[in-house]
């Protein structure tokens, strides 16, 4: 267990270089720079700018000292917010989209499998229908939409009210994550519902369920032990990269409800090609990706003695 | 089991659904348990935004939104609005614009331009926020730090009028070389390196706000990135800066004017570019001032909210290539384009956005020339929309050109709903009329600023917003050595007008300049102006003196006011 933990670690980190290289030469592929702005600055101008950043220096050579920055840790300062370090903007903003996204995904992971099990139970009956309809509306429909739609909501709920029931926006309390999270939750919830339930119907099927009727076992007993249990086996899987997805994702809804989350940064970056904050929030979700994907699978071990791995 | 006995599994399935149930009130249990746990982690990162409210009477306090987080807060580097709208409430330069639009004293109480020097009386009682008198050094070492090559300010050129200014930012010359002296604390002395009228307006920008060398260096290269590592000058503070998140502003009881500064907070406690998310803070009366776009208009009209509109002193423009390989080098070409597009067509019929004007020249309305407006004391030629003489300029073109067909023009423009609303027009008129294919070629920013550099286009859809009050922010773009001319126009008439329009020293001589400069875009056809932007916006009721802004702060609040009887 030990040497296949090591091993998917080393494997991770020779991932996270492949992401950084790929990023750094794929990044100074597209056309534009970060020094272009809506107006030009004079050569002279401009020479003491790409000074500054040493983009003067060839690109191999400004590969080779990217390289040692990243593995020192230091992703140096940002094109757009000169005095800030990149350091600075992951360390301040990553922990509220992380506080968001954990939220998300609790909601997304705990709904999916209690909508999944429902509807499993009420195969081709009424709620079956119309929990898939929302399902499909809920993986369907871009989260932009149901966030400016959710926040109108609260809009008109507190006019209503005449008080401030949930705040339309900002950041600080617990009241002010719950729709955000909800929203940011949404398709992976619906997501997860179609994954739980078609994973539960498969199971009815199996022997061991069958085994375990026949050996007269109370049906709550069979449902909650062995068929919920089961069937949350593909759910978890799919979680690794869901965590890594809503926590990364979440720029539309940090947009929308004026949250100030890491998602902002990594887009903004990408439209203003801000090299450096690019690379930073790049090889930084990139890791966080491989680190919940390797988890994932160890966590996997541990629920499922079938997969795992002898040394 | 569900498949064996349909009857059975409806009883079993309610059963099991009351376990599921179970779970679920487990389920609750845990997110509350888990939203407790948050709630304390988020309490203790500090990254709460303020309390917002749009007008608080009882603590003379007003909320408004930024559409993004300040990027750059460093006087000597600044070039955006965004960071301007803020500069323009904590910072005070030399000389400031007045209510009414004109140029008036600041921390200077008088100046004076003559074709060789120009002349600042620092006022004595302008102090920072410390408390500290503002002196003519803070000016000193402010131009020379923005003038040093390290600094890498993008805006340094602004400061080459001054002695030896362009030689300092090309590293040839020392920054002590900078024709700067003073020869007493409170009088700042500039050498002109060529005579220019019109210095007292520059100084108005960003670039040229005071910085105190003591305050920079012990802000070790952190300096404008958070609260503390910024030294006031203006009639407010930052009081507390959540990054990405709010921006909270507070009275500076050491400035020295008691007119502006009126509300003692402006907490700008929402940062979101996104326009319906602040109309619908404004809605829940978060803020007292959100801008509107076209959808809710209507809506607005109906809610009877007081809509009021601003001209933000952009123009947009068409620009044709001129480089020598383009089609678009030929004047017949370029003359039957111009009569065929109507931009009042555009403008009222197309993008029918509230506030906007059609363009009739690259000098906005709103630019002053000799003492009435511009536009008035020049005004504008324009062309009749003709069918027939459009055609007849495009077969002159063609034969001029040697083409059997014209080929496929290319028009570059940008990724957004209302450059995508204007190609697609273009597209469809100049097919109607001329028969010309127009291939729309749409880039995200970035991308498109690439090909406008490098010339990859016939047509492109631009725009110039001012820096400065003097029609010269607009009147030098189309001359041969300006890189914001991205067609590459070129003609010595127009070079020798630009030359007369920056270094005359007589007013009506340069007035005069504009207008032919004006004459020859049009005789030329260099660009077809489009259109004047517009903006519409709201504001809270009982929210007084707003003070909207083509130069500097767009929004400027500082002499806004609470009228609790409205």
């Amino acid at each position: 267990m030990l040497r296949y933990t090591l091993k998917r670690l080393a494997l991770g980190i020779l991932t996270v270089w492949f992401i950084a290289t790929a990023t750094f030469f794929g990044m100074h592929a597209v056309p534009g720079d970060p020094l272009s702005s809506d107006k030009s600055t004079t050569a002279k101008i401009r020479a003491n700018l790409e000074a500054k950043y040493g983009l003067d220096k060839p690109l191999l050579t400004q590969y080779a000292i990217y390289l040692k920055n990243i593995s020192q840790g230091d992703f140096g300062i940002s094109f757009t917010q000169e005095n800030r370090q990149v350091n600075d903007i992951i360390k301040e903003h990553f922990p509220i989209s992380a506080i968001l996204g954990i939220l998300a995904i609790v909601f997304a992971a705990l709904g999916g499998i209690l909508w999944g099990a429902l509807t499993a139970l009420y195969r081709n009956r009424w709620p079956d229908s119309v929990i898939m309809f929302l399902v499909i509306l809920g993986i369907s429909v871009p989260s932009f939409v149901i966030a400016a739609i959710s926040q109108m909501f609260l809009v008109n709920i507190n006019a209503f009210a005449g008080t401030t029931i949930l705040p339309v926006g900002g950041w600080g309390t617990v009241w002010h994550m719950i729709v955000p999270a909800m929203v940011l939750g949404l398709s992976t919830m619906a997501y997860l519902t179609r994954l739980m339930r078609s994973s539960m119907l498969e199971i009815v099927n199996t022997d061991y369920i069958r085994t375990a009727q026949s050996k007269g076992l109370p049906k709550t007993r069979i449902f909650s032990r062995h068929q919920l249990r089961n069937a949350i086996l593909p759910v978890i899987t799919v979680l690794g990269p869901a965590i890594a997805g809503i926590t990364t994702g979440g720029f539309v809804v940090e947009i929308v409800f004026a949250i100030p989350g890491l998602g902002r940064y990594f887009v903004e970056a990408i439209q203003q090609l801000d090299y450096t904050v690019i690379m930073g929030t790049t090889v930084f979700y990139g890791a966080f990706l491989v680190f919940m994907v390797i988890l994932v699978d160890l966590l996997y071990g541990w629920i499922d003695p079938r997969v795992r791995i002898n040394p | 089991m569900n498949s064996k006995s349909p009857s059975n599994s409806h009883t079993s399935a309610y059963s099991l659904s009351r376990q599921l149930g179970v779970y679920f009130l487990l389920a609750i249990v845990f997110v509350v348990g888990l939203l407790l746990v948050l709630n304390q982690l988020a309490g203790l990162m500090g990254t709460a935004t303020q309390e917002a409210q749009a007008v608080d009477i009882a603590n003379n306090s007003i909320s408004a939104a930024l559409s993004e987080e300040p990027p750059q807060l460093d006087s000597s580097k600044t070039t955006d609005a965004s960071s301007g709208l803020v500069l323009g409430h904590v910072m005070e330069g030399l000389l400031r614009m007045d209510l009414k639009d004109r140029l008036g004293p600041a921390i200077a109480e008088r100046w004076d331009v003559t074709p060789t020097h120009a002349t600042f009386w620092l006022r004595k009682d302008a102090k920072w926020s410390d408390g500290q008198p503002i002196t003519a050094a803070d000016f000193i070492f402010a131009w020379q730090l923005a003038l040093k090559p390290e600094t890498g300010s993008e805006y340094a050129s602004l400061l080459y009028p001054i002695e030896n200014a362009e030689a300092i930012n090309s590293g040839e010359l020392p920054t002590s070389a900078l024709g700067l002296s003073a020869p007493d604390p409170q009088t700042l002395v500039v050498k002109l390196a060529r005579p220019m009228a019109f210095f007292d307006k520059l100084v108005v920008f960003p670039t040229f706000l005071p910085i105190r060398e003591d305050f920079y260096k012990a802000t070790q290269g952190r300096f404008g990135s958070d609260a503390e590592e910024l030294l006031y000058s203006g009639p407010y503070v930052i009081k507390n800066w959540v990054h990405g998140a709010s921006m909270l502003l507070e009275r500076n009881p050491h400035y020295w004017d008691s007119t502006r500064g009126k509300l003692a907070q402006v907490n700008f406690a929402y940062i979101t570019s996104d326009a319906t998310a602040t109309l619908n803070f404004f809605k829940d009366k978060r803020i007292a001032l959100a801008g509107l776009q076209a959808e809710n208009l209507t809506e607005a009209l109906r809610l009877k909210w007081p809509i009021r509109r601003f001209a933000d002193g952009t123009v947009f423009y068409m620009e044709f290539n001129h480089r020598v390989d383009r089609l678009s080098r030929n004047l017949n070409f370029r003359k039957a384009i111009q009569h065929s597009l109507d931009m009042e067509e555009l403008v009222y019929k197309v993008t029918k956005l509230p506030g906007y004007m059609p363009g009739k020249s690259l000098f906005p309305e709103w630019l002053i020339g000799v003492e009435k407006p511009l536009r008035e004391e020049y005004p504008a030629s324009t062309v009749d929309i003709d069918r027939a003489e459009a055609k007849a300029y495009l077969e002159l073109a063609q034969k001029e050109l040697g083409l059997k067909d014209f080929p496929e023009i290319t028009l570059l423009t940008g990724d957004n709903p209302v450059s995508n609303i204007q190609s697609e027009w273009l597209q469809e008129v100049l097919k109607k009329t001329l028969g010309l294919t127009i291939k729309i070629d749409k880039q995200i920013f970035k991308q498109r600023l690439a090909k406008m550099s490098s010339g990859d286009f016939d047509l492109l859809l631009g725009g110039w917003g001012p820096d400065y009050n003097d029609p010269l922010t607009f009147g030098d773009l189309f001359a041969s050595w300006n890189l914001n001319n991205r067609g590459r126009y070129s003609s010595e008439t127009m070079d020798a007008l630009i030359l007369t329009a920056q270094s005359a020293t007589a007013t009506p001589d340069r007035m005069e300049a504009f207008g032919d400069i004006q004459q020859q875009l049009f005789d030329d056809v260099v660009i077809l102006p489009m259109y004047e932007r517009g903006i519409t916006y709201v504001v809270h009721p009982q929210l007084k003196g707003v003070k909207r802004r083509v130069i500097g702060a767009s929004i400027d609040y500082t002499y806004a006011y609470i009228d609790p009887d409205a």
